[in-house]
């Protein structure tokens, strides 16, 4: 390297280099604003929001409210009902989740195995439900599950008396996570059926000359190949469940007896309350699980690099 | 290998069926795979069918037992509610306006930052985009307290400006933009550069005019999301000039009309169909969005 070049740029390239940088932060600058405004500053917001006793009424006069500690977050741990919304939101993503990916994959791997139009019809139908707002289907869904609604009429004909979906604490969190599921489904085929068509042929077509019946060459070429897809619509879906609220605010209220409260159901319940410090709080726990997932996730996208 | 089809009727005098049956006359993998695929994508689709059955019907055949599932005397008195005394199109204006603000917004300014992460080089790049990355997946039911105090104070309750602006950027766009655009040659962008173009005029004629499939993706994911979001328009939006249809749906749906089934169905009709429609026109490409893109 020799002296006076690249180490100390010419005053020339130093104007060149800040306009340019001038130039990279103008495009940038709508952005920034609002992202720092409406994201950054919220995030930041709740997390110190969650050590002060703020509630609705020091809305007028945020810089009033009691800084408290981590009380809040005790009143959090001792408050049975936010046990209970763990537990409940803990239940719908872990019960949830298996059932989504298992029947995800083996439709995928069904539709991976056809071709033409059929295919792209089936595709079109189990997809249709991502698309609906989660509370329009959850009012088709409250109907379907009414005592003498749609799905119990249906066990009757098989001689199955059906219980009373939603207003029963056993059966209604097995309702909204059957909903879920039928909701986020199509989602995941697609992300699966993408990393299916993406595998390398030449693997299969080697162990199917070596006789591997279909069953092992799934076990144990399809599945190994296709983890890192699996795992990034694991994630996915993971962080869509652990937010769930809009079902259970149409559908049950959260109720019957607390049986379908979620974290984020309670959130809302407790800004409802005023209780905006509470509020914060639960919200930053709910924050933390899905920040590290979405951590995994990087760390996943960045692997693939 | 798969290709053989099946119950093709060959005479075989010399054996009876019963001695056939068995190892010949199997149902091929195939055809067993379309049938179970038939019959579940039926169900799966059962409820939109059951939803838009049950919104032509009278109170009295919806809560007749057993049901039926054809409407009998059809009416179209639920849909007559809702574009007469429930003020359906407010509330579809409200949902439409801010869907089409976001989307605007959204590839607009997303573009720009994902322009200028990949193609420039600026001190604080990195940190801005660790920033982007980290905030990919933040939640709304995180930011909703202190967004709502903010947005209290700037005097924003129940307006326009409260359901958009949050909204007007995100992350995930962002992302979107600068993956795609990282693939765009920098001679294309030099080139223009030694004709004399400026940088925006590079932006707007050069860069943006290639960047059709992840505008597609971003314009579709956005409204999506706009069109289906509930907990911060249920938030803010306090009045019924500001609801949202979903907010609507839902509030109507919890009130007094909680059991008038016919007009909630036929509200989550009018909901599901018009982004059911667009889905089913440009299906292509809003699953190729999710599948490429694997971030919602």
């Amino acid at each position: 390297m020799r002296p006076g070049y690249g180490r100390r740029p010419s005053p020339a390239v130093a104007a060149r280099n800040r306009r340019r940088a001038l130039i990279a932060w103008g495009f940038c600058l709508p952005f920034v604003l609002v992202f720092a405004v409406f994201m950054l500053l919220p995030i930041l917001g709740s997390f110190a929001m969650s050590f002060t006793d703020f509630k609705a009424t020091d809305v007028q006069a945020p810089f009033n409210v009691d800084f408290t500690g981590l009380h809040q977050y005790v009143a959090l741990f001792s408050d049975p009902r936010f046990l209970k919304s763990l537990a409940v939101t803990g239940t719908f993503v872990l019960v949830g989740i298996p059932i989504t990916m298992v029947l995800a994959f083996v439709l995928a791997l069904a539709l991976n195995s056809g071709r033409g139009r059929i295919v792209a019809l089936f595709r079109v139908g189990f997809y249709a439900p991502v698309v609906t707002s989660i509370v329009a289907v959850s009012m088709v869904w409250r109907y379907i599950l009414q005592p003498d609604g749609l799905l119990n009429n249906a066990l009757a004909v098989v001689g199955i008396h059906g219980p009373n979906w939603l207003n029963d604490t056993t059966w209604a969190l097995p309702s909204l996570i059957l909903m879920a599921v039928w909701r986020n489904l199509g989602t995941l085929m697609v992300i699966f059926l993408a990393g299916l068509q993406a595998l390398p042929e030449e693997v299969n077509e080697a162990a199917l000359m070596d006789g591997a019946s279909p069953w092992r060459r799934t076990w144990s070429i399809t599945l190994p190949l296709l983890r890192p897809t699996l795992l990034l619509g694991a994630i996915l879906i993971s962080v869509g469940y652990l937010q769930f609220f809009e079902e259970a605010f149409v559908m049950t209220k959260g109720g019957p007896l607390d049986s379908t409260l979620s974290v984020a159901f309670y959130t809302y319940q407790q800004f409802g309350f005023g209780q905006y410090g509470l509020a914060s709080a639960a919200s930053y726990v709910l924050f933390l699980a899905i920040a590290l997932i979405s951590l995994l996730q990087f760390r996943l996208l960045r692997s693939k690099d | 290998m798969a290709l053989d089809t099946t119950l093709q009727e060959a005479p075989a005098p010399t054996l009876t069926p019963r001695q056939r049956r068995p190892r010949r006359r199997r149902l091929s993998g195939r055809t067993i795979t379309y049938g179970l695929l038939t019959v579940g994508v039926i169900a799966w689709l059962i409820p939109f069918a059951w939803m838009a059955f049950g919104s032509f019907k009278t109170q009295a055949e919806i809560t007749q037992q057993p049901p039926t599932w054809w409407p009998v005397s059809p009416t179209l008195d639920n849909f007559a509610q809702w574009f007469g005394p429930l003020n359906f199109w407010t509330f579809f204006t409200n949902s439409a306006v801010v869907a089409i603000a976001t989307v605007l917004g959204n590839i607009v300014f997303c573009s720009m930052v994902g322009y200028a992460l990949a193609k420039m080089e600026f001190p604080g790049k990195r940190i801005l985009f660790g920033l982007v990355m980290v905030t990919l997946m933040v939640p709304g039911v995180v930011t909703f307290v202190p967004l709502f105090v903010l947005v209290s104070q700037l005097g924003l309750v129940d307006s326009y400006a409260a359901l958009i602006l949050p909204f007007i950027t995100a992350p995930v766009g962002v992302f979107l933009m600068r993956q795609f655009m990282l693939g765009i040659p920098d001679a294309l962008i030099e080139a223009a550069r030694i004709d004399g173009a400026g940088e925006v005029r590079i932006f707007a004629r050069v860069v943006m005019p290639l960047c059709g499939p992840p505008l597609a993706t971003l314009s579709i994911l956005t409204f999506l999301g706009s069109w289906n979001n509930f907990l911060w328009p249920l938030v803010v939006a306090q009045t019924e000039p500001h609801y949202t249809l979903p907010v609507a749906l839902s509030l109507f749906s919890i009130g007094q009309n909680a059991t008038d089934y016919g007009l909630l169905l036929a509200g989550a009709v009018l909901v599901i169909t018009p982004i059911l429609a667009l889905f089913i026109v440009l299906q292509r490409y809003f699953i190729r969005g999710v599948a490429t893109a694997g971030l919602k």
